[in-house]
C-alpha cells in the first residue's frame, strides 16, 4: 500500500455530521484512505457504521441543512471537491465520478423511461443532440448486456426486473465513462444468481474501461470477490484499513475478527453455535468515551473504555485502531505480571 | 389504454344507476304526498288526484323508475312547475353554461396557484414563504365560501369600486366569484403538492438525479413534478365536486344565474322536477369529470393496473 | 425423530388469479407454489431456499392459511388444516406460529411490548389472571433476552434485532409446536443475525420446537438446518440433508445457486463458477418441461417436454431432474452446453 501520486481519490479527515434535536450525530468521524487509479476499494460496516454516509459525502450529496461535512479534504485528481462550487460539482457528478445505489427499485424515475434517464447524463455531460444521446444510450444498454436494447430503451423501470434495472443503473453510471465509480451495496437488494452477474459484469466493465471502483458493502463475500483494499468502519471510524488477503484470513482489530467469525458460511461445516460478538451498536448520541468498540470487545480494558486509540501503521503497511497492537498494552501486560 | 378506457367507463353505468335511483327515490322520500305538496296546498281532493295522475303516481315504483330513465336517456326530464317550461330546457339554454364557466375558471385559478405554492412550498421547506404559504392556504381552507364572497365584495366593489358586486357580462363579473369559488381548491391543491412534493424529493431516483449531475431546477421540475402529481390529479377531480357544491352559495351572493341559483330557487318554490333534474346533470357532470380525471391519472401514472 | 411427521404438505398449490379484460376476468393465474410436497418432522428444522418468486414465503402463508390455498393438503399433527373451519383453524394456529422478515411492521406501535404479548395469551385463553399473564410474559422476555424492566416500552424504542426477539416471544407465549420463520434474521446487521440465530437453537432445545426455516441465505441455512428444500419457479427442485445439499448438490439449480453466492474463502482455490444466464421466467406462464431449462447449463431435449419428478438418489436427498434419473452424477465429468 505505497503512496503515490496515482491515487485518484484521496479521502483525508472526513467528518460528515447530522444535526438532529436530540443533538450532533457524527456519522462519519475523520475517515483517511484513498484509491489508486484503476484499483477497488471496499468499505465494509454494519448500519450505523457511516459507510454510506463516506460515499455521499464524497459526491457531495448530504442533504443539507440536516447533514453536513464539517471537516476534512476530498481530493480528486488533485483537487479538493470540498472547495468546489455547487456548478463544478455538477459537472463532475454522473462525469467524472458517478454512484450506483442498493435499490434498484427506488432508484430509477418511474415516470421517465430507461432510456431518457441514460441520455439525460448524456446530454447534460457530452451536449450530444437528443438522436446521438438516445443512440448511445442504447449502446449503454448494450455494452450491460440488456438483450433487444432498442425495446428497453423505451420501456419504463417498472417493465423490467431487479436485475435489469440494476443493469440500467449501472448503463446510467457509465454514461459517460467515469473516471471513478462509487457502487453502495450493488448487489444487496438482488438475488444470489443475479448478483453473481451484476458482480461478473462490474468487473468486466471495470476491466474494459479502467474505471477505478469504490464498493459499500455489509456482505464479505463481495469484498472477498471484487476489492484489493478494504476498510472496515465502525460508528463512525475506519478500525481496519488492509489489503483484502489480511483482512479475510488475518484481521487485527477485535471487530473485524468478530464479524468475520459470525457470518454463517455456505462452504463451511460446524457444529453448535456461532461465535458471537455481544451487545449492540451503541446509541450516537452517546458514543463511548474510547475506543467504540470497547464496550463490544472481549479484550477491552481500562484504556479501551477512556482513550480512543489512532489508526496506526503497521510494519506490512495496513492499519489498524486498537490498543492491542501498540506499545502502550504489551507495557500494561508486564506491569500487570510484575504486580501480581 | 383502449381497454381500461372501456372498463371504466363500463363502470360508470353502475353508478348512473345508482345517481337515477337516489333523484327519482327523492322524490318519494320526503315527507308527504309529492302530489299534494306539487298541487299546492289550497288544491281539493280531485286536483291532487288529477295531479297523481299526470306524474304517473299510481303506478307501480319500478315502472315509474323506468319510464323517468327512459325520459331522461331521451332528454325529457320533466316540466318545471314553476315556469311550465322544460326543465331541460331551463337548464341548457344558458344556465348550464355559465355554471361550468364558472367552474372551469374556479379549477384554473385552483391548480395554477395551488401548483405553483405547493412547489414554493416544498422546495423551501420551513422557510419563511413556506410558512406563510400554508397560512395562508389554511385560511383559504376554512373560509367559508358566502364569506369570502361578501367580504370581497365589500373591499373590491364596495369600497375600491374595482370590480361589479353582481351580475354575469363581462370578464370584469367574474373575477370575484371564479376566485370565491376557486380559493377552496387552491388551498387544498397547494398543501397537497406540497406534501405530495416532499415525499417525492425524499425518494431514491432524486438522489440518482442529483448523482447524475441534473441541476436543482430540473431535478424538481422535470424530476419531481411528475411524479408528486399523481394523488394531485385525484384531488383536482374531486375538487371539481365541491366546486360544483360551492356553485350554489357562490352564485347566490353574486346573484348570478348559474345552475347553482336555479337550484336554490327551484327549492324555494317547491320546484321538484326542476331540482331533481339539476342534480342529475351535476351528478352527470361530476362523474364525467371524474371519468376524465381517471384517465387522465393514468396518462400519468404509467404503472397503475386495470384493476 | 418419530416416524410419524409433525407437518405434512401434500400436492400443494397456491395460484393467484390475475384480472383482467375489459370486464375484469380472471384471464390467467400466477402459478406461485404450483403442486409441492413435504414432511417436517417433530424437532428438526427443514428449510425452504430460493431466490425471489419461488414460491418459498407463498408456502409458508398457505401452511398457515394466511392465503387460502387453491389445492392440496396441509396435514398437521395428524389432522388437514385445509379442511377446519375458521374457529378451529383459529384455535389450531396456538400450534403454528410465524416470524416475519420486519419485526416492526408486525408489530402494532401503539402497543407495549407487553400489550403486544398480552394480546396473544388472551386470545388463546392462556394465563387465569393478569397478574398470572404478567409474570408469564415477562419470563419469556427474559428467556429471549429481554429485561423485565423494558416489558412497558413501545417497539420503537428497541432496536431490530430486540425487535425480532420480541416476535420470538410473542410467537413462543402460546407455546407452539412448529413455528414458520420467515426471512426472519434477513434484515438484522450480521452481528447481530448471529446473535437470533443462537437464540433459535437454544429455544429449540429448550421446548423441543420444530422450525419451518424460510430463507434466502444459504449460510444461514446451512447452520440452522438439518433438512433444506430447494424451490424454483413453484417447484420443489431438491430436498435433502444438510450436508449432502451442500457437498454433494443434486441438481442443476442447486448447483448454480450455490455457486452463486461469493465465497469468503481465500485459502481455497477460485471454484468454477456456474452464472447463469437470464432472469427468472414468469410464473404467470411458466416454461414447459422442467421450468429450470431454459436457464439450465445441462439441458437436453426432453427437458423441454417432461416435467421431472422428485426421484431418490442417495439415503435422504430427492431430486427431480432427468440428469439424476438413475441416481447420483459426477458433474465435474458431463459436459456443459454452449
Amino acid at each position: 500500500m505505497s503512496k503515490s501520486n496515482n491515487n485518484i481519490l484521496e479521502v483525508k479527515n472526513l467528518c460528515t455530521s447530522f444535526f438532529t434535536d436530540e443533538g450532533e450525530v457524527k456519522a462519519v468521524d475523520g475517515v483517511d484512505f484513498f484509491i489508486e487509479k484503476g484499483k477497488t476499494v471496499g468499505i465494509v460496516g454494519e448500519s450505523g457504521s457511516g459507510k454510506s454516509i463516506t460515499s455521499l459525502s464524497i459526491l457531495r450529496l448530504i442533504q443539507e441543512p440536516a447533514g453536513k461535512i464539517v471537516n476534512g479534504e476530498i481530493i480528486f485528481k488533485g483537487e479538493n471537491l470540498l472547495e468546489k462550487s455547487k456548478k463544478e460539482m455538477r459537472a463532475i457528478r454522473g462525469n467524472n465520478i458517478s454512484m450506483i445505489f442498493q435499490e434498484p427499485m427506488t432508484s430509477l424515475n418511474p415516470t421517465m423511461t430507461c432510456g431518457e434517464q441514460i441520455a439525460e447524463s448524456i446530454r447534460i455531460h457530452q451536449k450530444l443532440s437528443r438522436k446521438e444521446a438516445k443512440e448511445k444510450a442504447i449502446e449503454m444498454l448494450k455494452l450491460v448486456g440488456i438483450p433487444s436494447p432498442e425495446k428497453r430503451v423505451k420501456q419504463y423501470p417498472f417493465e423490467l426486473s431487479g436485475g435489469m434495472r440494476q443493469r440500467v443503473m449501472i448503463a446510467i453510471a457509465l454514461a459517460c465513462n467515469p473516471e471513478l465509480l462509487i457502487a453502495d451495496e450493488p448487489t444487496t437488494a438482488l438475488d444470489v444468481t443475479i448478483q453473481a452477474q451484476i458482480l461478473d459484469l462490474i468487473r468486466k466493465l471495470q476491466k474494459e474501461l479502467g474505471t477505478s471502483l469504490m464498493i459499500i458493502t455489509h456482505d464479505l463475500g463481495v469484498v472477498a470477490e471484487m476489492c484489493e483494499t478494504v476498510a472496515v468502519m465502525y460508528c463512525g471510524k475506519i478500525v481496519e484499513y488492509a489489503d483484502v488477503k489480511t483482512i479475510l484470513t488475518n484481521p487485527k482489530h477485535p471487530y473485524t475478527i468478530g464479524l468475520l467469525n459470525s457470518v454463517p458460511r455456505h462452504d463451511q461445516h460446524y457444529e453448535g453455535d456461532l461465535p458471537v460478538i455481544k451487545g449492540s451498536v451503541p446509541s450516537p448520541f452517546n458514543l463511548p468515551k474510547g475506543c467504540r468498540f470497547a464496550t463490544r470487545c472481549p479484550h477491552a480494558r481500562d484504556i479501551c473504555h477512556n482513550q480512543l486509540p489512532e489508526l496506526k501503521t503497521m510494519d506490512d503497511g495496513n492499519q489498524v485502531r486498537c490498543w492491542i497492537h501498540t506499545d502502550v498494552w504489551e507495557k500494561q501486560e508486564e506491569e500487570v505480571a510484575s504486580n501480581s | 389504454m383502449l381497454t381500461f378506457i372501456i372498463r371504466r367507463f363500463l363502470q360508470i353505468i353502475p353508478v348512473m344507476i345508482g345517481v337515477t335511483l337516489a333523484v327519482f327515490l327523492m322524490m318519494h322520500l320526503i315527507p308527504g304526498d309529492p302530489a299534494q305538496i306539487m298541487a299546492g296546498e289550497r288544491a281539493d281532493e280531485a286536483q291532487v288526484e288529477q295531479m297523481r295522475e299526470n306524474l304517473g303516481l299510481n303506478d307501480p315504483l319500478h315502472e315509474q323508475y323506468l319510464r323517468y330513465v327512459g325520459n331522461a336517456i331521451q332528454g325529457d326530464l320533466g316540466t318545471s312547475i314553476r315556469t311550465n317550461r322544460p326543465v331541460v330546457n331551463e337548464i341548457f339554454d344558458s344556465r348550464i353554461w355559465i355554471t361550468i364557466e364558472l367552474a372551469f375558471w374556479g379549477t384554473v385559478l385552483a391548480v395554477i396557484f395551488g401548483l405553483i405554492a405547493g412547489i414554493i412550498s416544498a422546495t423551501r421547506k420551513y422557510s419563511f414563504a413556506d410558512v406563510s404559504l400554508m397560512i395562508v392556504a389554511l385560511f383559504g381552507m376554512s373560509m367559508p365560501n358566502f364569506w369570502l364572497g361578501i367580504m370581497l365584495i365589500y373591499f373590491f366593489s364596495v369600497n375600491l369600486g374595482w370590480f361589479p358586486i353582481v351580475g354575469w357580462e363581462s370578464w370584469k363579473h367574474m373575477v370575484l366569484p371564479v376566485i370565491t369559488i376557486g380559493s377552496g381548491g387552491a388551498a387544498i391543491i397547494a398543501r397537497m403538492t406540497r406534501s405530495s412534493m416532499l415525499e417525492v424529493l425524499d425518494n431514491d431516483y432524486i438522489r440518482t438525479a442529483h448523482a447524475k449531475g441534473v441541476s436543482e431546477r430540473l431535478v424538481v421540475y422535470k424530476h419531481a413534478l411528475r411524479n408528486a402529481l399523481i394523488p394531485v390529479v385525484t384531488v383536482v377531480g374531486l375538487q371539481f365536486g365541491t366546486l360544483l357544491g360551492g356553485a350554489v352559495i357562490t352564485e347566490t351572493v353574486f346573484a348570478v344565474n348559474g345552475i347553482g341559483r336555479l337550484v336554490v330557487d327551484a327549492i324555494k318554490a317547491r320546484d321538484f322536477p326542476m331540482v331533481q333534474g339539476a342534480i342529475l346533470v351535476c351528478a352527470v357532470a361530476f362523474v364525467l369529470v371524474n371519468f376524465l380525471v381517471d384517465i387522465a391519472y393514468r396518462l400519468i401514472n404509467k404503472r397503475i393496473d386495470l384493476n | 425423530m418419530s416416524k410419524q411427521p409433525l407437518l405434512e404438505v401434500k400436492n400443494l398449490k397456491q395460484y393467484f388469479p390475475i384480472k383482467g379484460g375489459v370486464l375484469g376476468r380472471t384471464v390467467n393465474h400466477v402459478k406461485a407454489v404450483d403442486d409441492i410436497s413435504f414432511e417436517v418432522y417433530e424437532g428438526e428444522t427443514v428449510s425452504i431456499v430460493g431466490e425471489s418468486g419461488c414460491g418459498k414465503s407463498t408456502t409458508g402463508r398457505a401452511i398457515l392459511r394466511l392465503d387460502e390455498p387453491t389445492a392440496g393438503e396441509v396435514n398437521f399433527d395428524g389432522e388437514d388444516l385445509l379442511s377446519l373451519n375458521k374457529s378451529k383453524m383459529r384455535e389450531k394456529r396456538k400450534d403454528l406460529q410465524i416470524i416475519f422478515q420486519d419485526p416492526y411492521a408486525s408489530l402494532n406501535p401503539r402497543q407495549t411490548v407487553g400489550q403486544i404479548i398480552e394480546e396473544v395469551l388472551k386470545i388463546q385463553n392462556i394465563g387465569t389472571s393478569s397478574k398470572d399473564r404478567r409474570e408469564k410474559i415477562i419470563s419469556l422476555l427474559e428467556t429471549v433476552g429481554i429485561g423485565a424492566h423494558q416489558v412497558d416500552r413501545y417497539p420503537h424504542e428497541f432496536s431490530g434485532g430486540q425487535r425480532q426477539r420480541i416476535g420470538i416471544a410473542r410467537a413462543l407465549s402460546v407455546n407452539p409446536k412448529l413455528i414458520i420463520c420467515d426471512e426472519a434474521v434477513s434484515a438484522l446487521d450480521v452481528s447481530i443475525q448471529a446473535q437470533v440465530l443462537n437464540l433459535l437453537k437454544e429455544l429449540q432445545r429448550k421446548f423441543q420446537l420444530t422450525y419451518l426455516f424460510i430463507s434466502h441465505d444459504l449460510g444461514v441455512v446451512r447452520h440452522i438446518s438439518d433438512r433444506i428444500i430447494v424451490m424454483y419457479l413453484g417447484k420443489v427442485v431438491e430436498i435433502s440433508d444438510t450436508q449432502s445439499l451442500f457437498e454433494n448438490p443434486q441438481h442443476p439449480y442447486t448447483r448454480a445457486l450455490l455457486s452463486a453466492i461469493p465465497s469468503m474463502n481465500f485459502e481455497e482455490e477460485k471454484r468454477e463458477r456456474i452464472i447463469l444466464t437470464g432472469d427468472v421466467p414468469s410464473p404467470i406462464d411458466p416454461p414447459k418441461g422442467c421450468r429450470f431449462h431454459t436457464r439450465c447449463p445441462y439441458k437436453m431435449e426432453r427437458c423441454a417436454i417432461e416435467e421431472p419428478v422428485l426421484n431418490s438418489v442417495s439415503d435422504g436427498q430427492r431430486v427431480a431432474c432427468h440428469l439424476v434419473e438413475k441416481g447420483a452424477v459426477d458433474y465435474t465429468k458431463i459436459p456443459v452446453n454452449s
